[in-house]
């Protein structure tokens, strides 16, 4: 038995459900984040991981079930844990029409960053963009619209970060980076971090612990290297794709309480 | 209510304007168009029939440019709100601190902001073009301006939900929301001469106070100050269905997980 985790739990969700149309999106799923801990959200595509995201930034209201982030209800207290935490995903991105610099300062001043022009060029030099500041946000490539988004997200200093495939779409080498940052921001400022990726890669290095989702329910949860040892798989890869096809971990339904 | 976030919000649609100086012209290219026509229709008019209704007449000018200042605050409202869904900043300004309200209040502001451009280019074409002193309503512009600004607040609100509830489809429906309520509203003629049966509602939206009273001072420097209490107390009923459709609607659209879908590609 691993020891409890004593760090202070900052987003908790009990018996998430989501339904569209009848359909389970999510099924009763349940799960606590630590202060400081980086979870993994793993699953095929369609197996939850953006709605659960949705439901946990208040955006998409679940069927039933309960959130809470800092020890506060989200359906009361939407505002002021917004406040505390961000968002950032490869699949949305800032206005095009705008230049980068712009679109920071607006999001700075709406977090109410105290010296937001410091703090924007601080994490765009830590990114690597700093040049981009006067180019147009619309003319990105996809590996510097994705920096410029996590500059957004690490803004307000949150101490709770949702990350809905920040690699997708990313080179190796600008993944490789990403990575990098974001865990080292994590450590320095002790960011809880809910990610979600399709890449093995990403998880291993970035994440302490996963949970695999398969058709909104949860399949199996630990450390990487945990779920790698409980299944029949040799590696996080191959336990990703038997999850993705049969719903298990395992080869075999096996009877181990059997008397 | 944060005043902070209402103007780094309104910041964005400024920084937006800026950008693009064709938005810009869009704000005065229609307006200018409509006061000349109009005004080239006043000046036949008054060439073509006697002096004291000629005279009188020059109302048609004082209607246009009063309805526009209800128009443009309406779209003020509802092209912001579309910029986000365009721009697809949506999502990232309701994972941000930002309430409902606040962001309808930067949306009015840019509506404040677009129509008193307009106002003041239109008063100065008309004054020069077509000798059409709009300042000779003296003091009660500022009732009316403010009357007609309210009620395109709520018609753009009206045009949001419209939009958040069935999407981009419901666009072009959204822009012409003023336009289901100008032949109603008395713009550019007297509750008087309309047909008796819509005579009672025409009297239901606030517009048609103000466009009455605005005949009435134009003829004789006055009016019944009853038509501005009517006006605002039908706006704040207005405001406040209107507002409370769109909270709505923003939270059905919660419920039914569409929200991001304004959002993502
Ligand atoms: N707004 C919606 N309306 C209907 N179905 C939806 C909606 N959003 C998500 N779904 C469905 O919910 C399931 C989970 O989707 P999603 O959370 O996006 O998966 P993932 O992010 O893991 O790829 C999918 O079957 C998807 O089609
Ligand atoms: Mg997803």
């Amino acid at each position: 038995m691993p020891a409890p985790d004593a760090r202070e739990i900052i987003l908790e969700a009990r018996d998430l459900t989501r339904e569209f149309d009848g359909v389970k999106a999510l099924d009763r799923f349940s799960f606590q984040l630590h202060r400081g801990e980086v979870l993994g959200l793993l699953g095929a595509n369609g197996a939850g991981k953006t709605t659960a995201m949705n439901c946990l930034l208040g955006l998409t209201l679940p069927t039933s079930g309960d959130i809470f982030a800092f020890g506060l209800p989200l359906q009361k207290h939407r505002i002021a844990i917004l406040q505390r935490a961000n968002f950032s995903s490869a699949y949305t991105a800032l206005p095009g029409n705008l230049l980068v610099g712009q679109n920071l300062i607006v999001f700075a001043k709406i977090y109410g960053v105290r010296e937001p022009k410091k703090k924007i060029a601080e994490l765009m030099e830590l990114l690597e963009i700093s040049h981009l500041a006067k180019r147009v946000t619309g003319q990105l490539s996809a590996g510097e619209s994705t920096r410029v988004n996590l500059v957004k997200a690490f803004l307000n200093d949150p101490e709770l970060l949702m990350l809905d495939e920040p690699t997708a779409s990313l080179d190796p080498d600008i993944a490789d980076k990403v990575r990098k940052v974001v865990r080292k921001v994590q450590r320095e400022r002790n960011i809880g971090i809910l990610y979600t990726s399709h890449n093995m890669r990403d998880i291993e290095e970035v994440c302490d612990r996963v949970i695999f989702l398969h058709k909104g329910k949860i399949v199996c949860e630990g450390t990487p290297t945990d779920i790698v040892a409980q299944s029949s798989s040799a590696t996080l890869e191959d336990v990703f794709i038997k999850i993705a096809r049969d719903g298990e971990i395992i080869d075999e339904p096996q009877k181990d309480k059997a008397p | 209510m944060n005043f902070r976030i209402i103007s780094a919000l309104v910041l964005r649609y400024l920084f937006l304007y800026t950008r693009s100086p064709m938005r810009l012209v869009e704000l005065v290219f229609w307006p200018v168009v409509d006061l000349v026509v109009w005004g080239n229709v006043t000046v036949f008019i008054q060439r073509n029939t006697n002096p004291a209704f000629g005279n009188e007449i020059l109302f048609l000018l004082g209607a246009m440019i009063l309805w526009d200042i209800m128009f443009r605050a309406q779209q003020g409202v509802a092209i912001s709100f579309l910029e986000d869904v365009w721009t697809r900043n949506l999502l990232n300004v309701f994972v941000a601190p930002v309430r409902a309200t606040e962001y309808v209040s930067a949306t009015f502001i840019v509506g404040m902001l677009r129509i008193t451009v307009t106002a003041v280019v239109l008063s100065l074409i008309s004054w020069f073009g077509y000798s059409f002193n709009i300042f000779q309503l003296e003091w009660w512009l500022i009732p009316f301006f403010a009357n007609l600004m309210l009620f395109g607040w709520s018609l753009g609100m009206i045009s949001t939900a419209l939009i958040l509830r069935w999407g981009q489809a419901a666009e072009s429906l959204a822009w012409a929301i003023p336009f289901f309520f100008q032949p109603v509203v008395a713009v550019f003629y007297p509750v008087q001469d309309m047909p008796a049966w819509s005579q009672p509602i025409a009297w239901c939206f606030p517009p048609t106070y103000i466009f009455e009273g605005m005949r009435d001072v134009m003829k004789t420097g006055t009016m019944k100050w009853d038509y501005l209490w009517y006006a605002a107390a039908l706006n704040i009923v207005f405001m406040a269905l209107a507002g409370w459709l769109f909270l709505w609607i923003l939270n059905l659209t919660r419920k039914r997980g569409l929200l991001t879908k304004f959002a993502t590609q």
